[in-house]
């Protein structure tokens, strides 16, 4: 478990624009009648969003409003998930993996670099550009070490590669997404020995099986 | 080697198109309804007949697991789960279907719901995964398109599949933890029985499945039963989704015969170890909750359930990652105890307490700051965690370090005897006391 607590200052109050109240509406009608709750942490994310990127009480009390839940029980969700932010983030929100796999590839370099451009976890930069935090295991270990910067994963990291991507996030060049030394997904550098260029049809052969009948 | 021809996941690595076109073209969404007009118990007869074993870590027979589902009450309707929650370090291979072949996820969450008379499913996807979800829910809005899923589709069985999300919890890969947050509330396990079989999501019949086991099944069906289970070691059938992690000269996602010896695993797909064999010091093969093995013994073991059970250790999700001997074993493992404390949902005291304690006393033993009979204070701490919890993160928690003392007892040691002989020549901080 973590300590998550509210950030002291906090906004006054918290509405959904009226296209997010609109998507809102469509994510709770996946839902069957009366459990609209499920809902919550689809809510809170898009309130997040809405709030750059951190979760102000105002926004829980909102989400509990439309969801028609009890306030504490939101406030239960948003305290235990780790991916709301419950105080204000940097415009560039870097989460590292630090977890074994990307440990093993070099995650120290890459936390090396945040300590010394960015400053300790959890604050922001003076600028408001930048603000980065160590979290476990985000799934890409084939392409470790990574980070993910808001919505996007960064991955095969060195610490040349990390600072340029910081370069070029803090001047607004535009960055490639995922794999930095140019990887489609987690096939091997270099490319993959399984052929897969060529496909085969549900029979083993080629094409659909009911091509053949 | 796997043949190309035998792989389930043409487009793993996204070279193709994961769209419905490219899907179809590679074999998706071929005969379905032919396979559904054969019924429901010849589904789960050639599913069982597979010896398909539930990717998700357990390795629990896929097809026994649909056959729990009671039958149909309109009062209560059945519903499929698929936990896409995948959050076990070491493990990145449902990122790779959701995003690259995601129409056979799609068409397996049909075919299951077909199965288990549930005419709605979920998939719940991890918080972090945003453009997986994003890539997902654009093959279920095509499948929606086509008429291939939906209220009155082609196939003749009302279905509905929803794309949902969490938000950066492990404990929601635990089923039922999984559908508690589904629910709306935080991710706490449930205590079973009632198992989600009998008593789900909303309280109505629920099956919560891997990704890999649900969009493995539609080519099981099509190829047959026999095809699949010629892959592999008696009771350990199929060709498997390996992710290689760690010191490898390549890493990468794999998919291959089930009982692969590690050997060749490594030296086909992942261009060896790094430094060669000889530099190879051991090796988690099956995401972080099982525990470590050394080089000696897995350099040949067949990668599958019963022959890494019987090292004490695991198939788990197939999450390899291998460790060479530039590694500080002491703080690998340490890392995972981190992984565990800030995991821990806190239910469970033996957890909750374990987890926090288990790591402060781990980072002591990375630089050695110990006594040697806190070595075994530790293993019997992790045996208290082990069984006494609701879910499975306590054994997860124990069984690490429980597999570091086992294999690598020595190398604790030595740190406490470089530690204490330091601690001789310059004034260190005391050794506090493991309660602190």
């Amino acid at each position: 478990m973590s300590v998550r607590r509210l950030a002291k200052d906090q906004p006054e109050s918290f509405e959904f624009t009226p296209q997010n109240k609109a998507w809102l509406e469509r994510q709770i009608a996946k839902y069957p009648d009366g459990r609209q709750a499920s809902a919550v942490i689809p809510a809170l994310w898009q309130a997040q969003k809405q709030n750059d990127y951190w979760l102000p009480r105002a926004a829980i009390e909102k989400v509990a409003e439309e969801l028609g839940m009890p306030a504490i029980r939101v406030m239960e969700v948003a305290t235990f998930y780790t991916m709301f932010n419950l105080e204000p983030v940097g415009r560039y929100f870097v989460q590292m993996c630090g977890t074994t796999p990307c440990m093993l590839r070099g995650s120290d370099d890459i936390k090396a670099v945040l300590e010394r451009r960015v400053g300790p976890q959890g604050k922001r930069t003076a600028d408001g550009m930048f603000s980065w935090l160590e979290v476990e295991c985000l799934g890409a270990c084939c392409n470790a070490p990574m980070v993910q910067i808001n919505d996007d994963y960064y991955e095969d990291l060195t610490a040349e590669n990390f600072e340029k991507l910081l370069d070029d996030l803090a001047a607004g060049r535009p960055v490639k997404k995922g794999s930095q030394t140019g990887r489609v997904s987690s096939e091997p550098a270099g490319g993959a020995i399984t052929t897969l260029t060529e496909f085969y049809g549900a029979d083993g052969t080629s094409g659909p099986l009911s091509g053949k009948k | 080697m796997l043949a190309d021809k035998d792989r389930i996941f043409q487009n793993l690595y996204g070279f193709g198109d994961a769209g419905l076109a490219g899907a179809r073209a590679r074999g998706a969404w071929d005969g379905t309804k032919g396979l559904i007009e054969k019924g429901k118990d010849w589904i789960i007869a050639e599913m069982k007949g597979s010896g398909l074993r539930g990717r998700g870590g357990a390795g629990f027979p896929t097809g026994l697991k649909w056959s729990f589902m009671p039958k149909p009450d309109p009062a209560r309707p059945s519903y499929l789960v698929v936990n896409a929650d995948e959050s076990e370090p070491g493990t990145c291979k449902d990122r790779e279907i959701m995003r690259n072949d995601p129409h056979l996820l799609v068409e397996g969450c049909l075919i299951a719901s077909f199965a288990m008379g549930a005419h709605a499913a979920y998939i719940y996807v991890r918080g972090e995964y945003i453009a997986e979800r994003e890539a997902l829910q654009r093959a279920v809005d095509e499948a929606y398109a086509a008429n291939l899923i939906g209220k009155n589709n082609v196939h003749g069985w009302p279905f509905d599949l929803y794309v949902h999300h969490g938000a950066g919890a492990y404990i929601c890969g635990e089923e039922t933890a999984l559908l508690e947050s589904l629910e709306g509330k935080k991710g706490m396990p449930r205590l079973k029985p009632p198992f989600p079989a009998n008593m789900g999501l909303y309280g109505c019949p629920t099956t919560v499945n891997n990704v890999e086991s649900i969009a493995v099944a539609p080519t099981i069906l099509r190829r047959g039963a026999a095809w699949f289970s010629s892959f592999g070691a008696p009771n350990n059938a199929g060709t498997k989704l390996f992710c290689v992690s760690g010191h490898v000269n390549r890493p990468c996602n794999v998919e291959e015969a089930m009982s692969i010896p590690f050997r060749e695993l490594i030296d086909r797909h992942c261009g060896g170890v790094r430094g060669g064999w000889d530099n190879l010091l051991a090796v988690i093969p099956g995401g972080s909750s099982v525990r470590c093995v050394p080089a000696a013994q897995i350099i040949d073991t067949p990668m599958d359930f019963d022959s890494l059970s019987k090292l004490r250790s695991g198939l788990g999700t197939a999450a390899v990652i291998v460790m060479d001997k530039s590694t500080d074993i002491v703080r690998a493992i340490a890392r995972l105890s981190h992984f565990y404390k800030h995991e821990s949902c806190g239910q469970c005291t033996p957890c909750r307490e374990g987890t926090g304690w288990m790591y402060r006393v781990m980072m002591r033993m990375v630089e050695g700051r110990a006594h040697k009979s806190e070595i075994d204070t530790l293993l019997e701490v992790s045996k208290q965690i082990e069984g006494h919890t609701i879910c499975a993160l306590g054994d997860a928690a124990a069984w690490p370090i429980q597999g570091l003392i086992t294999h690598f007892r020595g190398e604790i040691e030595k740190r406490i005897d470089q530690y204490s002989a330091r601690a001789g020549q310059a004034p260190v901080e005391p050794v506090r006391t493991a309660a602190e």
